[in-house]
């Protein structure tokens, strides 16, 4: 009982991961049809300069507040990088899909070359609180800090993510531009600014998925991004192009297979099943558990 | 009186189609201007050209212009704020949004929108704000459709096909309050509901191939049986049939047809 506990929680950990990572993904795809490869970067960024700011920005560090001060700063670096992308490349090419893939890709690669030149390439000890390297005990498995964390932070975002898309004006006109981003712009509405805010959104909370994934497996590397948008774009096809909700479920659905199947099965089965899972989805339910909308 | 919108030489084509051949034609300051033509001639590619919606993949040529401003090259969501309301064929209305936040979603910012005028035209749509479009009848959601634009001031309303695949009530109350709406704002129809043209139109714009084959007087076109046969597929028959007559009469010519 205790296994099947452990390897849930820790499952709905990296769910949590994948979450972070698709939840953004999903709502640039789904507003404005960007499928952004570059989606690593923003991760690599936040992870990052998480790192940098806890051993070299005043006030912060690895612990208490300066931990958080650090997390902030890697967020705020992976916004800041979102938005950038948005502005000065997407946005010239917006309606030019073969365009818009190659500079994804590219930048993808370019981000992690510069990480890589910046930094070097083998993975580094990431700074962490001393209580995210403990264990919780919860009815009888030992559950690792670090992951009830990421479970905390995604369930978090997305509360607030979906309090954003229901309460909000912008979140309305995102909800909107998913459904028909011409009719938006029919409405009298500049449909761009919600592509820039979208961009934002998603950095941010990648970047804050590149800093907890940095707690969670203890190091940060270059390609950590690249590997995580694999599955992330996964959970987004599974979940939905442009459903937050979509992508929640689809992610706790990946994340429990993988974990589940790698620890019964063989190592690396579990991969091969979430693969799996995405065809039969492909063939029965192209349009993904949600279908394209901005569920708030 | 100086046309609200003037369109010339307006060329469009769209991978490789060229479906506008050098269009021009005028619309009045007040009334309804209506755009027929066979399926396929470009009345919904003349409108979106207007409002700025041709794919960007399309090449546009031409000029248009409402009073004195130029329209083309301006993107379609400053085109809307600057008064030019557009209802798109098949609706539009966002099908996961409550019937509020369709409404909600048309309002501008530092404008007060007219939501008593809205709802006086169609009280449903007050009844139902909490209903998501997408589960409204097609006649519900025409409504909302012409609610969303009607909840700003503007100067020139574009309305494609506003009453396609609707029951024959519901295609009346549709024509109903496009006529009221036309008393205070010109509007630019198309329409393939001959009897509808009949009620409301008073000029009238055919295209043909890409081109303005006829321009004049609505009614003078319907009554021209060789005219609309040659133009429109139709002959004066069917313009306007019976029960049509009987269901779309206006008041007015209903009392003229009593005396």
């Amino acid at each position: 009982m205790g296994t099947v506990i452990l390897l849930a929680l820790t499952g709905l950990g990296l769910a949590a991961l994948y979450f972070l990572v698709a939840s953004g993904l999903s709502l640039v795809f789904g507003l404005a049809d960007v499928l952004n490869f570059a989606h690593g970067l923003f991760l690599g960024v936040g992870a990052y300069g998480t790192w940098w700011a806890a051993g070299n920005l005043p006030g912060a560090g690895p612990d208490g507040f300066g931990f958080v001060l650090a997390v902030a700063f890697g967020v705020a670096a992976g916004t800041l990088v979102a938005i950038l992308v948005e502005l000065v490349l997407i946005r010239p090419l917006y309606s030019r899909t073969i365009e818009q893939v190659l500079v994804t890709v590219g930048l993808s690669l370019a981000g992690v070359a510069l990480l890589q030149a910046t930094w070097g390439a083998d993975a580094r000890p990431f700074p962490r609180p001393d209580w995210t390297r403990q264990v919780t005990g919860i009815f009888g498995a030992q559950v690792p800090n670090g992951g009830l964390l990421l479970i905390i932070a995604a369930v978090l975002v997305l509360g607030a993510i979906l309090a954003f898309l229901r309460w909000t004006r912008y979140g309305l006109v995102i909800r909107a531009g998913v459904e028909n981003r011409e009719m938006v712009t029919a409405l009298g509405i500049d449909v761009r600014k919600a592509f820039t805010l979208v961009f934002a959104i998603g950095g941010a909370a990648a970047a804050l998925a590149g800093a907890l994934g940095g707690v969670y497996f203890g190091t940060v590397s270059p390609g950590q991004g690249g590997s995580l948008l694999i599955f992330a774009f996964i959970v987004v096809v599974i979940g939905g192009m442009g459903s937050v909700v979509g992508s929640a479920y689809a992610a706790v659905v990946v994340g429990l297979v993988q974990q589940f199947v790698n620890y019964y099965g063989t190592s690396g089965l579990g991969d091969i099943c979430v693969v799996g899972l995405l065809a039969v989805v492909l063939l029965l339910r192209p349009q993904g558990i949600a279908g394209k909308v901005a569920t708030a | 009186m100086e046309p609200i919108l003037s369109v010339e030489e307006l060329s469009v084509r769209i991978s490789g189609l060229h479906i506008l051949q050098g269009v021009s034609f005028t619309v009045a300051p007040t009334g309804v201007t209506v755009l027929l033509g066979r399926n396929g001639v470009g009345k919904t590619t003349t409108l979106r050209a207007i409002v700025g919606l041709t794919p960007p993949a399309g090449e546009v040529r031409g000029t248009i212009r409402m009073g004195a401003q130029s329209l083309l090259a301006r993107p379609t969501h400053r085109l809307v704020r600057g008064g030019l309301g557009y209802v798109p064929e098949d609706r539009c209305v966002f099908a996961g949004l409550t019937v509020a936040e369709n409404l909600r979603l048309a309002e501008r910012r530092g404008t007060t929108p007219a939501y008593d005028k809205v709802f006086a035209l169609f009280p449903e749509l007050d009844r139902r704000g909490r209903q998501r479009a997408g589960s409204l009848s097609g006649g519900q959601q025409q409504m909302l459709a012409i609610g969303r634009v009607l909840l700003n001031d503007n100067r020139l309303l574009l309305v494609d096909e506003p009453t396609k695949g609707l029951a024959p009530k519901v295609v009346t109350e549709v024509a109903e309050v496009l006529e009221r709406v036309a008393e205070s704002v010109p509007v630019l129809l198309v329409e393939q509901n001959l009897a509808v043209v009949r009620r409301l139109a008073r000029d009238a714009v055919v295209l043909a191939a890409g081109k303005v084959a006829w321009t004049g007087d609505a009614h003078e076109l319907l009554l021209e049986t060789a005219l609309t046969k040659s133009l429109l597929g139709v002959g004066s028959a069917e313009v306007a049939t019976p029960s049509a007559r009987s269901e779309l009469a206006s008041p007015a010519a209903a009392r003229e047809d009593q005396l």
